[in-house]
């Protein structure tokens, strides 16, 4: 915002006190303040990504939910109903504005392919294919059914999962089916470190 | 945490030590604030640097990074030596009383009984209870058994007085841990420490048991060869204080993330499966096997009685292994226990890129987790990853796993060399997705949909679940190896490609696969209807439950962890109503020992839990953690996890692998030998990595500071360098180094400088404070600086070129707690230059 | 719908009385800041270049976690850090957050001579109006507490504007909510001040801190916002908050007799130039114990 904070401000910004300014009107004097922004704005709640205390927030969407609106974040704010955090947030909380909305997010799938020196785009489909390609060889490669002993061991030690700090617990346990269903035992979270 | 952030605001006391809740977990700091505005609580801080949460504290110490056990040590020392501890509370809710084997040994010479020099590893056979009665009863003789096992009746002494008994075991250990060592090993001065030891210890000034005090910690004590054994440390002291189970009290955990609870209690790693539960290993032959190596045994003197809740792992095990193989999972085929992998060793993250370096693993995953930057030794892992033959990346930023083929230093020739496929995939952010998060004060917190993913990003569930089911599609036509578990996985979702989150929240809570009725209150849950707790679980295949201790989240009633109720009538900050909390949405753990052996609140001004004599039962304003119905005449053990039934002050068996009680040894790189046992410096029982990339510095090579990471409140980790905001309020990468070691080094504030490890270095500016003291440490003279980790190289200033690229973790040596597995972060020896 | 208007108490610049001045009842809002409890976490910050829409700023590391020397046209609120040992060699680490005062008797509005650029609202709230503002930088002199700052692209004047547009729709301001350990707090200014005194009075008799006091200065007719401080009678500490602030003779002498014979030219002319030369001329002299940082 290079211009006046005002830019909602109408001319006449001081409302009822025009008028009164050289005269010797009784009429109090208002300013008009620029609206808020947040007004008619949609609120979801929802939960801090960033560390464990979980604050609550309230993100602020432009857009009622109707068919032909893309929701667009204008505002975050904190929760003021959540029983820890009562509407607080540290300064990461209350700039997730950009995080949400931030130039450098990525867009699309690409590939590196052995030996380039830049990405590449590829379809969803497509790279959905070859990874599932590459996990079928892998784990066909490098999966143990017995161990010296002859015992039963079923594990396929040439995968690794390594999962991140913010994902839900719904998102854990699906992880968690696909993997161990494989035989993936290097299977391992931000949790450890 | 056995408490939560709200809770904080009952203490009196407080110890902040290992983490900077101030900094790091700012609004649950806030609690803490609280305590000292309304209840003119103390708080202490205990750290190697002079933080922001030591700017709010009543008394600061400045610790040697490492040194904690040495302090915590020095405080049991205090508290026995005064008798500032919780005599009631330690004779019947601990194992105080509990008679100790003949032939345990102390670690005088900084090893226990039991050491097996070649191997590394102790025989922890005389780490056990003596089987027997009360004193003066005739001892049982020991069955000869190939595995020690817990006796399931232990000899006790109630006096405390027996010279075996774990009290005057823990007295002897911590006898040597005087004010004078407890100075020589901190570095912190003697009349400082029997500040902070007094103060401490005040809530049980006089035989008082009202006042409560708590400590804070986090990865900085974690993140040791030896942070187990400072949590435990913490955790005794508690326990001698009788701290435990109490509001404003506990031992609590802040976590540096705001799942990583969450992904534990959801068997995110390695060793364990939802639920805490136990992986299998190859010794457990069939499910019969597994059980019994699983599930403990009560062990615990004759005459008191313990509700061993851990007894109840086979309803656990099987009612996972129907959520995960449904119809598949048979009582014939013994619940399709052969479907899941055994773990013969440790595959925990160091070890991912141990492997990955020796060429073993060949294929990774990476969804929103920054492997190279979060480290350990960043260029080992970049080395690791050269040699995959495939990197799937989930993200939704550039980041630099991703792009390590690209890393700083690599030419264009060696990059053709690189044969690495990496796949990036654009995933959704936190506002794209709902789904529930567990923080550290254990609740689930249900988060809606705010706006869909941008771009042609995609949800991480749905990418999970089309790579899943492509894999699926391809055994299926082709064959392979053991395709059974991968074809037999549930997949009962509505639109498989897409599997709503709140369908496998559904599925983890678990529910009724045949009709099933309570025998005492004859209440029934029809099949196919969601589980209200996971008392109903059952071992013959009728439940089925994705994780048990989350079962009762989402029952027929609606999601219980999308609740909404800011009622609070007791004021002591529980909020019963807000989300779910496991256990059985139970707010703070053990907290029967909260009122004394006859059921009464210690304190009536903080009253959770008590017994109910007309109603015969246990009732309160928290859920009692507890067997509701069992009378305090009973004397039924408050810590029912535990299969003694009481806390552990003493770890008996295989409960770690370093010993039963902590003792203070040196981080692998240290700048002193240890004081108290020169010979045994390092903990025994860890063992260095061997790859050429696995460097170790000592004092002799010039490595003589002493280097801690961190991280500050203006950045959250690897990520807010994409967030203009957190850069413009810490733009650069810096070093805090103490004004004394900036003046001999001639070092200003401001200039670049150069941190050299074993490992390789990291370019940063010199931030020239006061808030880091040079120690004295057995009488040298020592350095620590400080290193934030936040940067990397892509990022907003990173790709502007406006800092040298360089990682944190380069600096940070590959080796690992024995227990918990989590790498020495903290307290490594590094070199300090202009640069 | 959301539009919302604020009654005026004193307007800059203007002749006669201000209209319907006290004809509506008001309470005077107050902003609290304990800096006892004061993290330096900087969210006050944020949520003020959040809710005010500001872009990024290029910063630099200078030796200390404080983002910027001093308050910028666009960045009206920041902590200033202070490593201070006390006389017994603890050290402290003292953060406060800096931002404009909001005085009962605003130096800026005495000294602004266009009609209307800055007004005090009934509630006591000191507001630029951009609109009206010529971009004279005369309230630079009135300020005791360098507050306004000049937007070289608009030619304005900009500060802190106690999130005006949110206190009239019945909200908080955006640093106070933001504030994780409540060292913000926001009310009347009677129940602040007794907010404040109370706490002052537990850090004397609990905590040891035995010259903790309110600071509520007089010489600019009390602030709309008051700081709790360990020590308050040395304020200079704490990034240099001024210990008996007040508004320059120069400015008293043209709002009070000089108004009324402001019309000769000649005089008007030296107390332009004199204000000039206090806009201008140096100000800050910073304490040679304290530094923000460590070392410079």
């Amino acid at each position: 915002m290079d211009g006046s904070r005002r830019d909602f401000l109408k001319a006449g910004a001081l409302g009822g006190a025009a008028t009164s300014f050289f005269g010797f009107d009784l009429a109090p004097a208002y300013a008009q303040l620029r609206e808020l922004k947040i007004a008619r704005a949609t609120e979801t709640r929802s939960t801090c990504p960033y560390c464990s205390v979980s604050c609550g927030v309230i993100i602020y969407t432009i857009g009622d939910n109707a068919k032909n609106v893309t929701p667009q974040v204008v505002h975050v704010e904190g929760d003021p109903d959540h029983p820890i955090n009562r509407g607080t947030l540290c300064p990461k909380g209350a700039s997730l504005e950009q995080d949400i909305v931030n130039p450098r997010r990525l867009l699309k799938p690409q590939v590196r392919r052995p030996g380039s020196d830049h990405w590449e785009d590829i379809a969803w489909d497509q790279a959905i294919d070859e990874i599932g390609h590459w996990v079928k060889k892998t784990r066909d490669e490098t999966f143990i059914e017995r161990d010296a002993l002859r015992r039963t061991v079923n594990r396929c030690e040439g995968i690794a999962w390594i999962g991140g700090c913010t994902d839900t617990n719904e998102f854990n346990y699906l992880v968690g089916k696909a993997m161990r269903s494989l035989g993936v035992c290097y299977l391992e979270t931000q949790a450890r470190v | 945490m056995t408490n939560g952030y709200i809770d904080i605001k009952n203490t009196d006391v407080m110890l902040i030590m290992g983490g900077n809740p101030a900094e790091n977990h700012p609004c649950g700091f806030k609690w803490a604030i609280e305590a000292k505005r309304t209840r003119n609580a103390k708080m202490i801080v205990v750290d190697p640097r002079f933080t922001r949460t030591a700017a709010t504290s009543d008394l600061f110490l400045q610790i040697r990074a490492g040194a904690d056990i040495a302090f915590l040590g020095g405080v049991i020392h205090y508290a026995i030596e005064n008798n500032r501890i919780a005599n009631e509370y330690l004779t019947n809710f601990t194992n105080a009383g509990f008679i100790v084997k003949e032939g345990f040994k102390l670690p005088e010479d900084g090893l226990y009984s039991g050491f097996d020099r070649a191997a590394q590893t102790y025989d922890k056979s005389t780490w056990n209870y003596e089987e027997g009665d009360g004193i003066g009863a005739a001892t049982v003789a020991a069955v000869a058994s190939a595995k020690p096992m817990l006796p399931p009746k232990v000899a006790y002494d109630l006096t405390l007085q027996h010279p075996r008994s774990v009290f005057q075991l823990l007295k002897k250990q911590y006898s040597r841990y005087t004010p004078e060592m407890v100075e020589r090993i901190t570095g912190i001065p003697k009349d400082q420490f029997l500040k902070a030891a007094d103060l401490f210890t005040s809530v049980r000034k006089d035989g008082d048991m009202k006042k409560v005090a708590t400590i804070m910690y986090a990865v900085g004590w974690t993140q040791h060869t030896f942070g187990t054994q400072i949590i435990r440390t913490a955790a005794m002291l508690q326990l001698l204080l009788g701290n435990v189970g109490r509001a404003g009290g506990g031992v609590n955990a802040l976590r540096g993330h705001s799942n990583i609870q969450g992904a534990t209690d959801m068997g995110g790693v390695f060793d364990i499966w939802p639920g805490y539960l136990k992986v299998p290993n190859p010794a457990d032959v069939d499910l019969k096997a597994y059980l019994d190596r699983t599930t403990p045994k009560v062990s615990k003197p004759a005459a008191w009685d313990s509700f061993n809740y851990w007894s109840n792992t086979p309803k656990f095990a099987v009612s996972f292994l129907k959520a995960l193989y449904g119809d598949a999972a048979r009582k014939e085929n013994d619940w399709a226990f052969h479907y899941m992998p055994k773990v013969d060793r440790n595959y925990s993250w160091t070890e991912i890129w141990d492997n990955m370096y020796r060429g073993s693993v060949k294929g990774m995953f990476a969804f929103g987790m920054n492997g190279v930057a979060i480290g350990p030794d960043s260029q080992k892992n970049i080395a690791a990853l050269k040699r995959a033959d495939w990197l799937v990346v989930g993200e939704i930023y550039p980041d630099e796993t991703s792009e390590f083929w690209k890393s700083p230093g690599i030419s264009p020739a060696e990059m053709k060399e690189i044969k690495t496929t990496v796949y990036r995939l654009a995933c959704a952010g936190f506002a794209e997705k709902d789904g529930s998060m567990t923080n550290s004060s254990r609740w689930l917190q249900w988060k809606n949909i705010a706006l869909p993913p941008p771009g042609q990003a995609r949800l991480d569930q749905d990418i999970v679940a089309q790579i899943f089911l492509k894999v699926r599609e391809l055994y299926k036509a082709e064959g392979g190896k053991f395709p059974d578990p991968i074809l037999n996985l549930t997949w009962p979702y509505t639109d498989p490609q897409h599997p709503a989150l709140a369908e496998l929240a559904k599925e983890f809570n678990g529910k009724a696969i045949a009709n099933l009725t309570d025998p005492k209150t004859q209440q029934t849950i029809k099949d196919g209807q969601q589980l209200p707790g996971f008392s109903w679980l059952k071992d013959d295949g009728t439940t089925s439950c994705g994780n048990w201790i989350y079962c009762g989240c989402w029952t027929e009633a609606g999601p219980q962890l999308a609740r909404r109720g800011t009622e609070d009538p007791s004021g002591l900050g529980i909020y019963q109503n807000w989300a779910w909390s496991w256990p059985a949405n139970r707010r703070v753990l053990y907290n029967r020992a909260s009122c004394d052996s006859s059921g009464k609140p210690w304190d009536v001004e903080r009253k959770q839990v008590w017994w109910n004599e007309a109603a015969q039962l246990w009732v309160g304003n928290d859920i009692p953690d507890f067997k509701a119905d069992s009378n305090p005449k009973e004397h039924m053990g408050p810590f029912i996890m535990n299969p003694e039934g009481v806390g552990r002050i003493f770890g008996p068996l295989a409960a770690f692998a370093d010993g039963p009680f902590p003792e203070h040894y040196e981080p692998i790189e240290s700048p002193v030998q240890n004081p108290l046992h020169p010979s045994q410096s390092n903990n025994p029982v860890v063992k260095k990595f061997s790859t050429p990339a696995d460097k170790y510095g000592t004092t002799g090579e010039g490595f003589n500071i002493i280097c801690t990471t961190y991280r500050l409140t203006e950045h959250y980790h690897y990520w807010t360098k994409n967030n203009p905001m957190s850069v413009q309020l810490i733009p650069e990468p810096f070093v805090e180094i103490p004004i004394e070691l900036a003046a001999e080094l001639g070092i200003k504030g401001g200039d670049k400088v150069k941190v050299t490890s074993a490992r390789s270095y990291y370019i940063a500016k010199a931030f020239v404070t006061k808030r880091i003291k040079p120690m004295t440490i057995d009488g040298k003279k020592v350095y620590q600086i400080g290193v934030p980790i936040h940067q990397g190289y892509r990022g907003i200033q990173e790709d502007a070129g406006r800092d040298a690229r360089t990682i944190a973790n380069r600096l940070t040596p590959t080796v690992v707690d024995p227990n918990a597995f989590t790498p020495e972060f903290k307290g490594f020896l590094v070199k300090l230059e202009k640069a | 719908m959301s539009q919302a208007t604020l009654q005026i108490r004193r307007i800059s610049g203007h002749a006669g009385p201000v209209p319907g001045a006290g004809v509506e009842r008001a309470q005077t809002v107050c902003k609290l800041v304990d800096t006892t409890t004061c993290i330096g976490c900087k969210a006050c910050e944020v949520a003020c270049l959040e809710w005010n829409g500001y872009t990024f700023s290029e910063t630099v590391f200078d030796n200390s976690y404080q983002t910027m020397p001093e308050t910028a046209w666009n960045y009206w609120n920041l902590i200033k850090f202070n490593e201070h040992e006390r006389e017994d060699g603890t050290l402290m680490l003292l953060m406060r957050k800096d931002q404009c005062m909001h005085c009962a008797e605003p130096g800026c509005l005495a000294a602004c001579p266009a009609d209307g650029a800055i007004v005090q609202y009934a509630n006591g709230i000191v507001d630029f109006q951009q609109d009206h503002c010529i971009g004279c930088g005369y309230c630079v002199t009135g300020c005791p507490f360098n507050i306004p700052k000049f937007n070289p692209s608009t030619k304005k004047m900009f500060k802190c504007t106690l999130c005006a547009d949110r206190v009239a729709q019945g909200l908080e301001p955006a640093c106070i909510k933001a504030c994780p350990t409540g060292c913000l707090h926001f009310g009347t200014k009677d129940d602040m001040t007794d907010l404040a005194e109370t706490r002052a009075q537990q850090l004397r008799e609990h905590y040891g801190f035995e010259k903790a006091g309110v600071y509520d200065p007089t010489g600019v007719g009390g602030t709309g916002v008051i700081y709790v401080l360990h020590d308050a009678a040395n304020p200079e500490a704490y990034g240099g908050l001024p210990k008996n602030p007040h508004i320059p003779w120069v400015v008293r002498l043209w709002k009070g007799p000089a108004k009324w014979i402001g019309n000769l030219a000649m005089l008007g002319g030296i107390i332009g130039v004199a204000l000039h030369y206090l806009r201008f001329g140096p100000k800050r002299v910073e304490s040679a114990k304290d530094q923000k940082g460590g070392q410079p």
